[in-house]
């Protein structure tokens, strides 16, 4: 039949594919380029951000951690912590604290983002910190087998192997990591916010941290294989839908098994 | 007893019956109810009701011929393929289909028998256990006879040595059980930590320097040359498996016997539960508490890891370290304790 026959050379389809891969490569590549280019990093702070941060700072954190950052009784010192701390505590809306508990909680954020640059900045003149990462420190580009490897031997026993949390002592709780932005991941591994230790650059290199990003963005992204998951708790939870529900049906079963019919 | 005492005894009558001693049988507390009244189904008292009940038995069997068709369907409509959802829908839909398969008969025929099959009921009395004189003295006979016949109370030689013979048919199985697994010999009191073993990160093996070990760090540490071995990897990795954390040197209470242990504030703790042998890892830098997360037995890093909460009833083990002229951490030796949960001879 006609139609049938090869009218072009099969090497054609190969051309026309190599070539729209090219092009929304090279596309995507140029749009987070510029995405990038964007977005500036904390290091070129203008002196009217820092003195807008200081402002800030004085207004809303130094009744605490005083008039210098020097730290009081009530909290402390902010000198040296980095532009990493001072974004993930503020930016999460952990800071300012609402009120006193085991430990500090998320709520809305109290700053828009230039504010939180400006504190940033501020926090970057304090002495040498860890700073805020780059787009690219985050991007969820990494290796996710590799990620799930070193979450599970430095994350999970507290965090849960696929994120969900789980309590500590005393009330303190280790947060579920669903939905929390790439950035606050790695600021919080990077600087040790509250209970959480401290994850340095030799301990998790930039390159695990970016791996660890990239496993929990698989894990949100995929269901789980399993079923439903639950909330991901664990064998308590699903114990208790099991005797709960299944358990419950199984003995409504027998007792219409055993009635007699009306 | 005889027939007829059984037979009075069992009628609930509430007299007691005098047996010679001082004991008293007390009536039943519940009495017999007998049996119910019959009482007729809808389904044999009205047509409606028959044919409703008729319908529903099919409409199960349809349910179930619904649910194997849409296991067929659901197979081939949801295919597994690389993405992991995909693996939770297959089976999902599949196993509900092949459910609503077995479930749909199951339920039909039960509702089919207590509906619309005869409800005649039957009821038969049990019968004694006991067996009445004839059969007993009958029986005694049969073993008699067995007796006689086989000599076994005549021929002590025979019996005797079949006695002998069945005492010691099960010894080999205590050779058998005792061959069920090595001994553990002294396994349980060493691990792969030996004078000068680098501390390594979990999983990558690279050596970790004092200096790496910033104040609130906590690194999951493996003895180098784990990731090496040809064979028992993950035995030795589970007695060796390390927590390191460093504290503020004035947050640390140190006996005189361990103020060498530590370095620099640094100290290393094994990460095995001394309750039950879980991974103790949740460490919070703020308050140095370290939780196992199977039953919270919760250890003070400040204070030699001692327990103070849960279930565990030792410190854990702690690794006497230092440094090497590179700057990289090392043991001093093995810990001195067995690590892990207790143990007979411990």
């Amino acid at each position: 039949m006609a139609f049938k026959k090869n009218r072009r050379s099969p090497l054609a389809a190969v051309i026309v594919m190599a070539a729209g891969l090219a092009l929304t490569g090279g596309g995507y590549a140029a749009a987070t380029a510029a995405v990038e280019a964007v977005k500036p990093v904390s290091a070129v702070a203008s002196a009217d951000q820092i003195s807008e941060g200081r402002k800030l700072f004085l207004a809303n954190c130094a009744s605490c951690h005083g008039k210098n950052a020097e730290g009081t009784k009530a909290a402390p010192s902010l000198i040296g912590v980095g532009g990493a701390a001072v974004e993930f505590q503020v930016d999460s809306g952990r800071m300012p604290g609402q009120a006193s508990g085991p430990q500090l909680q998320v709520k809305k954020k109290q700053f828009t983002d230039e504010q939180i640059d400006a504190l940033v900045a501020y926090a970057t003149t304090l002495g040498n910190g860890p700073d805020v990462p780059t787009e690219e420190m985050i991007a969820a580009n990494g290796d996710a087998t590799r990620g799930g490897e070193l979450f599970r031997i430095n994350c999970a026993m507290c965090h849960n192997a696929v994120g969900a949390g789980g309590a500590l002592t005393e009330g303190k709780y280790a947060p579920a990591l669903k939905g929390v932005p790439a950035d606050h991941v790695y600021e919080a591994m990077l600087t040790g916010p509250q209970n959480m230790p401290v994850f340095n650059d030799a301990n998790l290199t930039p390159k695990d941290k970016k791996d660890i990003i990239t496993y929990l963005k698989f894990v949100e992204e995929n269901p789980s294989a399993g079923g439903y998951e639950l909330a991901n708790l664990g064998p308590v939870v699903e114990g208790l839908f099991t005797w709960i529900f299944i358990l419950g049906f199984i003995i409504a079963i027998t007792i219409w098994l055993g009635a007699k019919s009306n | 007893m005889s027939e007829k005492k059984l037979a009075k005894s069992g009628s609930h009558n509430a007299e007691h019956e005098y047996e010679g001693g001082l004991a008293v049988i007390a009536p039943d507390a519940v009495r017999d109810p007998g049996l119910e009244p019959h009482r007729t189904r809808m389904t044999d008292k009205s047509v409606k009701h028959e044919k409703a009940a008729a319908r529903q038995v099919a409409a199960l069997f349809l349910v179930s011929i619904a649910g194997s068709a849409f296991a067929v369907y659901a197979y081939f409509a949801f295919p597994i393929t690389e993405a992991l959802g995909t693996v939770r829908n297959n089976t999902l839909l599949l196993g509900l289909g092949i459910t609503l398969g077995l479930f749909g008969i199951g339920i039909g025929a039960v509702h089919w028998a207590k509906t619309l099959m005869p409800d005649a009921e039957v009821s038969e009395e049990r019968h004694q256990t006991r067996g009445s004189e004839e059969v007993r003295a009958r029986a005694v006979e049969i073993i008699k006879l067995a007796d006689s016949e086989s000599g076994f109370s005549r021929r002590k030689l025979i019996r005797r040595s079949l006695y002998g013979a069945l005492a010691l048919f099960p010894l080999p199985a205590i050779m058998i059980f005792g061959d069920l697994g090595p001994n553990p010999g002294d396994t349980l009191r060493h691990t792969m930590w030996k004078k000068g073993t680098r501390l390594a990160k979990d999983p990558t093996g690279t050596p970790i320097k004092a200096s790496d070990v910033t104040l609130g760090s906590v690194f999951h540490v493996i003895p180098e040359g784990l990731s090496e071995l040809e064979h028992g990897k993950l035995e030795e990795k589970a007695k060796a498996a390390v927590l390191l954390v460093r504290l503020d040197p004035a947050d640390l209470k140190e006996s005189d016997e361990r103020k060498s242990w530590s370095y620099d504030g640094i100290v290393a703790y094994s990460k095995i539960c001394t309750h039950v042998g879980c991974p103790v890892a949740l460490y919070e830098q703020q308050t140095h508490h370290l939780l196992c997360p199977c039953h919270q037995s919760t250890f003070d890093v400040t204070d030699a890891c001692k327990v103070i909460f849960g279930p565990a009833s030792r410190p854990l083990p702690q690794l006497p370290i230092t440094v090497d002229a590179e700057g990289y951490l090392i043991a001093q030796s093995d810990f001195t304790e067995p690590v892990g949960p207790s143990f007979w001879e411990r």
